[in-house]
């Protein structure tokens, strides 16, 4: 319990201790919120050893294998051979490590750009629009985000489709002749525009319902005081609106960034890394190394890395979440 | 005049191409689940199903293991949101009403295994779970989900129990209430519809895991319904009726579930999951 230096002092009368954790007769308002002992931890002790168990296992076990030599051989003879760094030298001296890794950061990045940016301008536009137009939209916006991601992606291969995919006949009606028959998957930039495409359609509700939520509780005091003051609607946007939305955006922007990145199944399902794996992302990358072609220690260590590098790309916002919750509590 | 028309007008005509983006995906997965092959591989799209037909749908439910693997994922989504929500409920109880040490540890702690990248860890996961014996069961699945799960709900449930007045907890103890009962009596009916969309959330994240499923559960018989779909299509190949039908059974429950959720619950999505 290191982490409690901080913990601000109890306000209002000291603890009262009581051997069961119960309430003192008499005393409902002071024990109320204030129990000690063993209690909390006890109702906690499950929740606590399930995650360290069931999650801090396997992370720690990924640690542990990245400094093994395991491949099909010593996996089915279950041998443990340990070789150091080596896994480590071959992924980082390697091409292809710094090769997915530059394309995962930037497919992360430009879906992330679009993401927030399309959703935020529908979030501003479900603030404008009447209220029966604002239900039809928002219905629509529910449909999209809750559709399971296998099943839109099944629907995006059908979409996209060489042949009947009603994408290439709405393109070769509309002039692009050579559309008619364009395989989707043959290239890297089509199969990630197709995946983006994808990405953007499912995230982009999250994004407006959570962002339009949050315009609602926007003081209206605030918008009057700002025109009373002569501010225009230009103005008003930048002064009252963003400034206020701005916690909404950071965290909304944080999330997509996490998800996005780890975007496994949409890039997996679509194409499985394919066209030749060039559209492979971190943890396909990881996957196909380390599950598709069993090198497990190798794809352990590129597991590894890739938690290192999400964690040093969100770490700046991490700081912000947990300074916040520390001011809070 | 015309000017301002068209100021009140744009917003609306934006508003119905945003909404035809985001539904026609999941209209054309329905219309062609519909329309008979014929009308599917049409020179022309036809854009209706209008004659409409359920071979698609029997085509789907007939293939190999579709009831089985419909069963497994059900069994699995069901457990793991059960026991997520009865180790949550405990431990939000804990962290909303008790002052303890450590307390803003474990809720910093929970905040991160929220971010957990399942998706890299399938590897360790993997032969962790080879090593126990227990590839292709369903056990090793329903407990990590159950962990995959934890995290928000525990953090959602301790929203909902901080919005119920202390007063009422204290009243009940009053009237001669353990705190545990007065938990129990007072406290966890009015916890209902935060369990709710809690679960449904739950729910929705463990019906839709596909990594995890795809690495351990080789075995037909124990897949559950996300690889049925992917093996599928591969499968059905061209067949896209089959393929839209079987995506449709799949999407339909969740589709339903997310009518009922809450607004509450859509909200507290974000702040469970980066305000804890």
């Amino acid at each position: 319990m290191t982490v409690q230096k901080t913990e601000r002092p109890p306000s209002g009368p000291t603890e009262v201790q009581t051997s069961d954790g119960g309430p003192r007769p008499g005393g409902p308002r002071r024990s109320a919120g204030r129990l000690t002992g063993v209690t909390p931890y006890l109702l906690l002790a499950p929740a606590i050893i399930v995650t360290l168990l069931l999650l801090g296992w396997p992370l720690v076990n990924n640690g542990i294998l990245s400094f093994q030599n395991l491949n099909m051989r010593q996996f089915i003879l279950h041998l443990t051979e340990w070789n150091g760094f080596d896994n480590y030298k071959e992924v980082l001296t390697g091409e292809d490590f710094w090769r997915v890794t530059g394309r995962s950061v930037a497919f992360t990045a430009v879906n992330v750009v679009l993401i927030m940016v399309l959703g935020t301008l529908v979030g501003l536009l479900l603030a404008r629009l009447g209220r029966k137009m604002r239900t039809f939209l928002l219905v629509g916006l529910v449909l999209a985000w809750a559709m399971p991601v296998v099943a839109a992606s099944t629907v995006y291969q059908w979409l996209f489709a060489q042949r009947f995919g009603v994408v290439n006949w709405v393109l070769a009606k509309i002039g692009f002749e050579s559309m008619a028959d364009h395989d989707w998957l043959a290239t890297q930039a089509s199969t990630f525009f197709v995946v983006l495409l994808l990405i953007v359609w499912m995230s982009i509700p999250f994004v407006a319902i959570n962002l339009y939520a949050a315009t609602t509780t926007i003081p209206k005091e605030l918008y009057e005081a700002a025109s009373l003051d002569g501010a225009g609607a230009w103005k008003q946007f930048t002064q009252v609106t963003m400034p206020y939305l701005r916690p909404f955006l950071y965290a909304t922007t944080f999330l997509e960034i996490i998800w996005v990145f780890k975007a496994f199944v949409q890039v997996f399902t679509i194409n499985e890394g394919g066209p030749d794996r060039l559209t492979e992302i971190l943890p396909v990358y990881a996957y196909i190394e380390g599950m598709g072609n069993q090198h497990f220690g190798m794809g352990a260590a590129i597991a590894l890395l890739t938690i290192v590098i999400l964690l040093a790309i969100t770490s700046f916002y991490l700081r912000i979440v947990l300074k916040q919750e520390e001011d809070e509590l | 005049m015309k000017r301002s028309l068209m100021g009140r007008l744009w917003p609306n005509l934006v508003a119905v191409v945003i909404f035809i983006f985001c539904v026609f995906p999941v209209y054309w997965m329905f219309a062609t689940a519909f329309k008979p092959t014929g009308d599917i591989i049409a020179e022309d799209p036809v854009w209706f199903p209008t004659n409409a037909t359920f071979e698609h749908f029997k085509t789907a439910v007939d293939a190999d293991h579709f009831w089985t693997m419909a069963g497994n994922s059900l069994i699995v989504t069901l457990l793991a949101v059960v026991f997520s929500l009865i180790i949550g409920v405990t431990a939000a109880f804990a962290l909303a009403r008790m002052r303890f040490k450590g307390r803003r540890g474990f809720i910093i702690g929970f905040m991160l295994a929220q971010m957990a990248p399942w998706e890299v860890m399938v590897i360790a996961i993997y032969i962790i779970v080879r090593d126990a014996d227990m590839l292709n069961s369903l056990i090793p699945l329903t407990l990590f989900y159950m962990v995959m799960i934890l995290p928000f709900t525990l953090l959602t449930l301790r929203g909902f129990v901080a919005a119920v007045p202390k007063e009422l907890e204290e009243s009940a103890m009053v009237d001669g209430c353990t705190r545990m009962q007065a938990f129990r009596r007072v406290i966890l009916p009015l916890l209902a519809p935060g369990l709710m969309s809690t679960s449904l959330f739950g729910f929705i994240t463990a019906w839709n895991e596909f990594p995890l499923v795809l690495v351990l559960n080789k075995e037909a018989e124990s897949k559950t319904l996300p690889v049925w779909l992917s093996s599928f299509q591969t499968q059905f190949g061209d067949d896209w009726g089959a393929t839209m039908a079987a995506a449709s059974l799949f999407a339909v429950p969740i589709l339903i579930l997310f009518v009922f959720l809450q607004r509450r619950a859509v909200s507290g999505l974000t702040d469970g999951a980066v305000k804890g």
